[in-house]
This record gives C-alpha cells, sequence and structure tokens, in this order.
C-alpha cells in the first residue's frame, strides 16, 4: 500500500518531447514507473523512450486507459495543461513546473472545484512511492522500502528528509512533495489523510516552512484526527518578515506564517520538532521508539 | 516586483479611479515648477521610496508656496529616509511626488490581495485609514471588512456596495465608492498584481472620493506579460548583490551577517541560514543556486558573495538530487580560479555523484576549502572559522 499513486497508476507525461522531461521520464521508467502515454501538440504519433505521443490529453487518455499526469510545462503554458488534465477526468495530476502566475492558479483551483481529480503542485518535487512509482523529480536512490510517509514543502529538504531516514534505517512509503507555491493543489491536511488511512504507513514526516498557515491547520487536523505519530521540521526561523525566501510562498508578511508561530502550534499538539535540519533522522528515530513502533519501522 | 506612489497613480488614474493632481519630480526646480502647474494654495511634498512609513519618517511635507516646496524639496532630494521598514540603512531619495492638497472629510483603507485559503482575491476595507491595516487587525481585527472574489464571476457590484456600506460611507458617496472598488478589482486582474492598496482612500468635502496615496505590487512570475509595468522597475531601489544574483539566475538574499551560505534548494538553503545561527554564528546570506547548476554558476556565486567585505566564512551546503556534487565540486575550485577564495570555505556535499564530487576537491587540494561529510559538523566549523577570520583581521587592522 501507499497513498496517490502505485504500480498499478498508469502514468502519462504532458509535455514529454521537452529536454527536462525525457531526462524525468527515463529515470522514471528504468524505476518501474508505469508510463503509458506521453503528450505534445504537435507531436502525436512520435515514440519518446518507447512512450507513444499524443495531441491531446483526451486521444492519450483514449487509448491507454492513463490515470495520472505529470506535467513538465513552461509556466505560461502550464495552467492550461493541468485543466486539460482534470478535464480528461485522470484521478491524480502533478505539477512541477515553477513561476506560474498566481492569478493562472487561482482559475486553476476554481477549475477545480467539483471535478475528481486530486491535484499536487505546482512547483513541487513531485511524489514517489518506493520501488513503484515516480512523478516528478525525486532522486530515486535515497529512498528505501518500509513504513514512513514524507510530506514536504521543499524539494531538497524532501530529499535530505528522505536521505536522513534511509541512513537511519528507516524505510518509506511514499514521499509528497506539496510545493513552494501560496496557491496550490493538495495541502498538508490532504496528505496527512491519506496516510492516516494508509494501512502501511505507521508514521509520517512532514516538513513545512514560513508563510500562510497551512502548518497551523495541520496541527489542529493532527490533533483531532491522527492516529499516527507525526515528526517535523519548520525551515525559515531566522527569516526576516516581508522578505521572500525563494519560494513565492515562503515570505512573512504582516506578522503571520512564522516559523516560531507553525512550531508553537505543533508542539501544542503534541508533534515533536526537529531543532536543525541535521536532526530530522534522529529525531523520527526518537518519536518511533517512544510510539514504541521502531522495530516495525526499522526496515533498510 | 515594487513600483513607486506617483506610477501606481499613474495607472490608478488609467483605470478611472480618482488621484490628486500632481507629477514626479527629480529636482528642487522641477518640483517648484509643478507646484507652479497645480496652482492649489497647498502642496504636498512627498519623497518616492518604496518602503512605507513615510509619513512617520519626515518623507512628506505640506507647503503653503512655491518658495516652501522648493526648500521641502531640496531637503528631501537626496536625504537618507530610514522608515520602520526599510531597515537602519535606509534609502536615499531621489525622487519626490509634487501633489495638490486634498481637502480631507475622512480617511478609508481599502486594498485588494491574494488569500491562499481560499485561492481568491480579497478585497479588506476599514474605515480606520491612515493607520497602518496589520496594526488595525492585530488591535481592531472587527474593523476590517472583507469580500472574496469568485474568479469566474469577478468582482460583483453587489459586493462592492456591501462593502462601502460597512465600511460606513456616507450614503451619497456609496456608488462612487463602489465604482473606485470595481475599477482597482479590474486593475487587479489585468495587471497580475499580488497587492493593490490604497490608504488612506479619502472622501473629499467636495465628495470625491480620492486614493491619496497608492501601492500596488506585481506578481514577478506574470511581468512577462507586463513589460509596461517591468519598464517601472526602478534599479536604485534593489540590493545590487540582489540584482546581479538575479541575472544569475540565483536566489540571494543579503542578512547581514558574516557566514556567507551557498545551498541548493530554497527549503534547505532556509534552514541552513537557521542552522548557522543555532551553531551562535550570523548568516550572512540566503543563496539558492538552484537545481541544474553549472560550474559557471556556482563561480558567479562565489563572486557574488565573497564581494562583501563582511564575509568571513563560506558555508556549501548541498544535496544532489538533481544537481551533481562533482559540477559543484568543480564549481568551487573553478571559483578559486577565476574569482580566487578570499575567506575559508566549508563544503558539506551529499547525494548524486558524491564521491566523484569529493574526489575533485581532494586532488585541487585548496588550502582554504574544508570537506566535511556531516552537515552540523560543517556548520559548526564555518561559525568557527568565521570568528577566526574576524580575529585575524582585527589584529591586522591593529598592527
Amino acid at each position: 500500500m501507499s497513498v496517490f499513486v502505485n504500480k498499478d497508476t498508469k502514468v502519462l507525461v504532458q509535455g514529454i518531447t521537452g529536454h527536462q522531461a525525457k531526462f524525468h521520464t527515463k529515470i522514471a521508467l528504468d524505476y518501474g514507473t508505469n508510463i503509458v502515454a506521453g503528450v505534445t501538440p504537435g507531436h502525436g504519433g512520435e515514440m519518446v523512450l518507447g512512450v507513444p505521443v499524443f495531441n491531446t490529453v483526451s486521444d492519450a487518455v483514449e487509448a491507454t486507459g492513463a490515470t495520472a499526469s505529470i506535467i513538465y510545462v513552461p509556466a505560461r503554458f502550464a495552467a492550461d495543461s493541468i485543466m486539460e488534465a482534470v478535464d480528461a477526468g485522470l484521478d491524480f495530476v502533478c505539477c512541477i513546473t515553477e513561476h506560474i502566475p498566481v492569478l493562472d492558479m487561482i482559475k486553476v483551483r476554481a477549475y477545480l472545484k467539483g471535478k475528481k481529480t486530486i491535484f499536487l503542485g505546482p512547483n513541487c518535487p513531485g511524489i514517489l512511492t518506493v520501488d513503484e512509482c515516480r512523478l516528478g523529480l525525486l532522486p530515486t536512490y535515497i529512498n528505501k522500502k518500509g513504513h514512513v510517509g514524507v510530506i514536504s514543502r521543499s524539494g531538497t529538504l524532501t530529499y535530505e528528509a528522505t536521505y536522513q531516514l534511509t541512513h537511519a534505517g528507516i524505510g518509506q512509503t511514499t514521499c509528497v512533495g506539496l510545493g513552494g507555491d501560496p496557491v496550490k493543489g493538495i495541502d498538508f491536511i490532504d496528505a496527512l489523510e491519506a496516510f492516516n488511512k494508509d494501512e502501511d504507513t505507521y508514521a509520517i514526516v512532514m516538513i513545512g516552512e514560513i508563510g500562510g498557515n497551512a502548518e497551523e491547520k495541520a496541527a489542529a487536523w493532527i490533533k483531532a484526527n491522527m492516529k499516527k505519530p507525526v515528526i517535523a521540521f519548520i525551515s525559515g526561523r531566522q527569516a526576516p518578515p516581508g522578505k521572500r525566501m525563494g519560494h513565492a510562498g515562503a515570505i512573512i508578511s504582516g506578522g503571520m506564517g512564522t516559523a516560531a508561530g507553525k512550531i508553537k502550534a505543533l508542539n501544542d499538539a503534541g508533534i515533536e520538532v526537529a531543532d536543525t535540519v541535521a536532526q530530522i533522522g534522529e529525531t523520527a528515530v526518537r518519536v518511533l521508539k517512544k510510539a514504541g513502533i521502531y522495530d516495525e519501522c526499522h526496515t533498510c | 516586483m515594487k513600483i513607486h506612489e506617483y506610477q501606481a497613480k499613474e495607472i490608478m488614474k488609467w483605470y478611472g479611479i480618482d488621484v490628486p493632481n500632481g507629477r514626479a519630480a527629480f529636482s528642487p526646480e522641477e518640483a517648484a515648477r509643478i507646484a507652479k502647474d497645480l496652482g492649489s494654495p497647498v502642496a504636498v511634498v512627498k519623497a518616492q521610496i518604496y518602503a512605507g512609513g513615510r509619513g512617520k519618517a519626515g518623507g512628506v511635507k505640506l507647503a503653503h508656496t512655491i518658495d516652501e516646496v522648493k526648500y521641502f524639496a531640496s531637503q528631501l532630494l537626496g536625504k537618507r529616509l530610514v522608515t520602520h521598514q526599510n531597515g537602519p540603512e535606509g534609502t536615499v531619495v531621489n525622487r519626490l511626488l509634487i501633489e495638490e492638497g486634498i481637502n480631507i472629510v475622512k480617511e478609508y483603507y481599502l486594498g485588494m490581495t491574494i488569500d491562499r485559503d481560499s485561492a481568491r482575491i480579497v478585497m479588506m476595507g476599514s474605515a480606520d485609514g491612515g493607520m497602518e491595516i496589520e496594526t488595525v487587525a492585530k488591535e481592531h481585527p472587527e474593523h476590517i471588512v472583507y469580500e472574496y472574489i469568485d474568479p469566474t464571476a469577478g468582482l460583483q457590484p453587489f459586493q462592492a456596495r456591501r462593502m462601502a456600506y460597512r465600511m460606513k460611507f456616507p450614503e451619497y458617496v456609496i456608488s462612487k465608492v463602489a465604482k473606485t472598488m470595481e475599477n482597482l478589482y479590474q486593475l487587479f486582474v489585468d495587471k497580475d498584481c499580488s497587492l493593490a492598496e490604497t490608504n488612506p482612500l479619502v472622501l473629499t468635502a467636495d465628495h470625491r472620493i480620492v486614493a491619496a496615496d497608492a501601492k500596488l505590487n506585481f506578481d514577478d512570475s506574470a511581468i512577462y506579460r507586463h513589460p509596461e509595468i517591468y519598464a517601472l522597475r526602478d534599479e536604485s531601489e534593489e540590493d545590487p548583490k540582489e540584482r546581479d544574483a538575479a541575472k544569475a539566475s540565483l536566489s540571494y538574499i543579503n542578512l547581514g551577517g558574516d557566514v556567507a551560505c551557498m545551498v541548493n534548494g530554497a527549503g534547505l538553503a532556509m534552514a541552513t541560514v537557521d542552522l548557522i545561527k543555532f551553531y551562535g554564528g550570523e548568516p550572512a546570506n540566503f543563496l539558492d543556486v538552484g537545481g541544474d547548476s553549472t560550474v559557471e554558476k556556482i563561480a558567479e556565486a562565489f563572486r557574488i558573495m565573497q564581494s562583501d567585505d563582511q564575509v568571513h566564512s563560506v558555508f556549501v551546503n548541498i544535496f544532489g538530487g538533481i544537481n551533481k556534487c562533482d559540477v559543484i565540486a568543480g564549481g568551487i575550485v573553478e571559483a578559486a580560479k577565476v574569482v580566487g577564495l578570499k575567506v575559508p570555505v566549508i563544503a558539506r556535499l551529499d547525494g548524486t555523484n558524491v564521491e566523484a564530487g569529493r574526489k575533485i576537491l581532494r586532488e585541487a587540494n585548496l588550502p582554504m576549502v574544508h570537506a566535511m561529510e556531516k552537515m552540523e559538523e560543517g556548520a559548526e566549523l564555518a561559525v568557527k572559522l568565521a570568528a577566526e577570520t574576524k580575529a585575524k583581521l582585527a589584529e591586522g587592522k591593529e598592527a
């Protein structure tokens, strides 16, 4: 088991003829991802890495029965690509593209209302279910199969946390990179809810950062609903107000969205927060031991 | 992206929003000329810098004669204006806005921004105009009213009316206020704003609704759609290092300390800044080299970091997911050759091609470079070596 994607997910790649898309499609195929189609307008009928290319998402879905999409399309075309995938009725759509205009994402969010599609991103590293399916940019060699889920707003911190877990012998089920934009698809609570239901996941590591209030809301949700231990880390303790720290969403404004506020909310919900980025792995080990599930989680 | 008040007012005017008559001045003579043209009994001389809080900092003056306009203009131009928003160094005033005085009956606040939770544009209003909206939100949250705007339908007249009534405008200007809101919304979506604000929005004695102050911020990701807005950029308001970094596709923010950080990924870059502070150091910057680094980009990053005399060590913290450690290591070696390493460099490389990367550093045998395997040990060493460099420099100065 896992969340959102697995070995049976039939994946299509939007923008498959692009340089970055080809690079990551190759890695995903080597990892065993079930990629059934690619889409680039004007390239229908071609083959890329043995994958058939279609002009439209609807054509690709009709011909291959694809159920999920990974979007590698430049920012100015990305919102259109997301809506095309949603319109085709896919179950899961992920977009890694950075710098999509916020007003475009507002349109996308309105378009998603009432549709069945789960949307991850944009500006995110993607999702990886260990040894089964990879959508996006996540490096494959740092993951080992196990029972801890990872949720993060940042790409490199997802890698760093996963790497520390693997190093400590703690394998993972699925790693979900939510992305660093202010207006996005699924957030912490959606991913936590999925992991809460997944029988194979015993604990969750969540990595947040300054800006917005998703971590505070997640803390309240965890306190009310979560059956499994959660380990957290928040980056940006030293970020000055009003400065955007790389991610469009990582900004403290009007005294809201500070790391201190998020850490307090998490602590108040009984969640242990690692003091530094270097301590995510050891904090996880400590929490798992305290919860009495370390042995089951020590899988690699 | 930000623009100046006089530019924001010009754009608001295009959209049918009433603003005071006025123009930008770059010299006291020009200021006097504009005031003469305006011909109003009172003129306002306003320093044009991006930071808010100009009034309290002495950047806004009321003049009753042309000579007074000229005097205030000569006082303000070239002056370093320090407000609570722009830090102890302040910003040099290079341009002024000279405006007619208006007869104010009451001040209000009107703003629009993006609400993350609802993924909508939110309109905010308050009868407590002239005050900072953050202060109002903290002390009197009930004094702020909100309307969330459906992106497919846009701002509806009933919402604007409701907002105007809730802001307690007198009946005789309700439709004028509602029209101002609709115009501001149109501007917001047409120009991809991230913030559109007028504080105060004023009711005048002759029943006008005037944007007495104006602030427009734009979504950087959408600026490609608005070359006319991009052309308004004022480079003198930007940190020169942040500007150089942006040209090299590096994300850089000056933090003022002495331990420079070079990291891949915004999240890890933030966490690294935190880590330096955790070990008692003062981070000099946030620097994200991004996901597809080249040797040239890394070398440029070193040039920018070291251009600051205050930097006493550099902590390189790379987890190669997409980035490859051998490329980063190659970049450090190249930087040593081309730019020269002036301070100790502590390099923690892990992830893709880590062995190749470490080998490159070992073989280059650079005396200033310390390769570390553990992140926390690297951060600790960077803090320690920064202190040593600083002490050595101080000794050198004394001698």
